[in-house]
């Protein structure tokens, strides 16, 4: 069982199909897995549906695979900080389909836990409920949604040992679990591997049984709002 | 006087008890976390953190910790990290005591449009449509009226809805009104703004 790849392009040798479904993890560009999506362009497969909460901004992230048009279908709950995104969407170049946040998550944590649908209460009542089925449980309504099972997951984490185990950091974790739990085969890149056994065994957060790939690089990590607060002067 | 931005903040944060952990939207649902004083409140960033800090000095910014408005934070001797999953479970499970947001329209059975103006640029709904469905309280922070000065309380949303009655509680820069059987119902009203005032900027039935 070797899991641990040169680079990234080695990492998805042999995965990437036209047409294909990919989960990715991350929460606007905190988390995200940019060494494999920039090996997803160069690799130049096109047609692909993939499911993130968001679609990157212009030029960075997700947004690279928009700008060479790969991308034919996103399954979001945000989009707004994209411009070519809006363009591509407009003009019917791009389908979109808004999940709410949870549910999009949960999707992704059902169809890894081999959950094909699960009712829940978000949307009821919205356009989001349109085709549903409605089931009324305890006089309360709720609607189907179904587990999304990816072909390939993409995530990005803190730390793996060499058998896949993954440790993420602060906000960085957010979609990259349930994203990578959905694959049929799940790539992480991290920024650091070490040897198995130096993670404790109790604070892992990812067991290396949904993890196939591993490799490890430089990330850019760009920051989308830089806040911050003046020091009080004495 | 109409209330502005602060004060309404400030009024809303009224709304928060001891203990309560509790999810803020963008705007003028953040400023809410300037007024809490002494209580023991926690906040909930959807993006999977309990305990949101304030943000970080200049120079100590952490891409790997933000909130949900994407803008960079800090956390606190108390915050726990968890992913999306577990997050939205917290939310959905109605663990999260309330949440304060924004709206565009909000009807007098408690309907809440706040995700989309059809016909413009569509974002997305994020977590919105998660948190109304979920937490225990929804209070919306809103003017009360729109740019034309025509009223955002109605009698029926005119939007794509984010959740179908699930309006517990309006705070506006007029007064606050809860969404009760057969309408709304004023709770007090700002400053210097009477009764009549706020009945007369308010489409939707007010009952009481």
């Amino acid at each position: 069982m070797q899991k641990v790849y040169a680079n990234a392009d080695e990492a998805l040798d042999g995965l990437l199909k036209e047409g294909m479904l990919i989960a990715a993890g991350g929460f606007g560009l905190c988390g995200i897995p940019e060494l494999l999506i920039d090996a997803i362009v160069k690799s130049g497969v096109r047609n692909l549906t993939v499911a993130s909460n968001n679609c990157g901004v212009d030029g960075f992230g997700l947004g690279k695979l928009l700008d060479t048009k790969q991308i034919s279908k996103m399954m979001s709950s945000y989009v707004g900080e994209n411009a070519e995104f809006m363009r591509q969407y407009l003009s019917g170049e791009l389908e979109l389909e808004f999940n709410p946040q949870g549910t999009l998550a949960e999707r992704m944590r059902a169809g890894g836990a081999g959950i094909p649908g699960f009712y829940t209460k978000t949307g009821v009542g919205t356009q989001i409920a349109e085709g549903k089925e409605v089931k009324s449980f305890d006089g309360e309504d709720y609607i189907l949604e179904r587990g999304i099972f990816a072909d390939l997951s993409i995530v990005k984490a803190w730390k793996a040992d060499d058998t896949g185990n993954l440790v993420f950091r602060k906000t960085a974790r957010n979609f990259n679990p349930p994203a990578a739990m959905c694959g049929r085969v799940c790539v992480a890149e991290v920024e650091e591997i070490v040897p198995r056994g130096s993670l404790d065994p109790d604070l892992i957060h990812l067991p290396g049984i949904y993890v196939h790939r591993i490799v490890q690089g430089q990330h850019e990590k760009r920051i989308e709002q830089r806040t911050t607060r003046k020091k009080e002067t004495a | 006087m109409p209330w502005d931005r602060n004060q309404m903040a400030e009024r809303a944060a009224q709304e928060l008890e001891d203990g309560m952990y509790v999810n803020l939207g963008i705007g003028i649902p953040t400023l809410v976390a300037n007024y809490v004083g002494d209580k023991d409140i926690t906040l909930q960033s959807e993006n999977g953190m309990l305990g949101m800090g304030p943000f970080p000095y200049e120079g100590e910014e952490d891409p790997d910790l933000i909130n949900a408005g994407k803008q960079t934070i800090t956390e606190l001797s108390r915050t726990s990290y968890f992913d999306s999953a577990m997050s939205f479970g917290m939310i959905r499970g109605g663990k999260i005591a309330a949440a304060i947001l924004g709206a565009m329209e909000v009807a007098e059975n408690g309907d809440l449009a706040n995700w989309m103006i059809p016909g413009k640029l569509v974002k997305g709904m994020g977590g919105a449509m998660d948190l109304v469905a979920g937490v225990g309280r929804v209070i919306v922070v809103m003017d009360h009226t729109n740019k034309a000065g025509e009223s955002k309380l109605l009698k029926t949303c005119t939007l794509p809805l984010t959740g179908k009655g699930v309006v517990d509680r309006i705070i506006t820069n007029l007064g606050v009104l809860d969404v009760v059987p057969g309408g709304l119902k004023i709770v007090e009203t700002a400053d210097g703004v009477t009764e009549d005032e706020l009945r007369a900027a308010t489409e939707a039935t007010i009952v009481g």
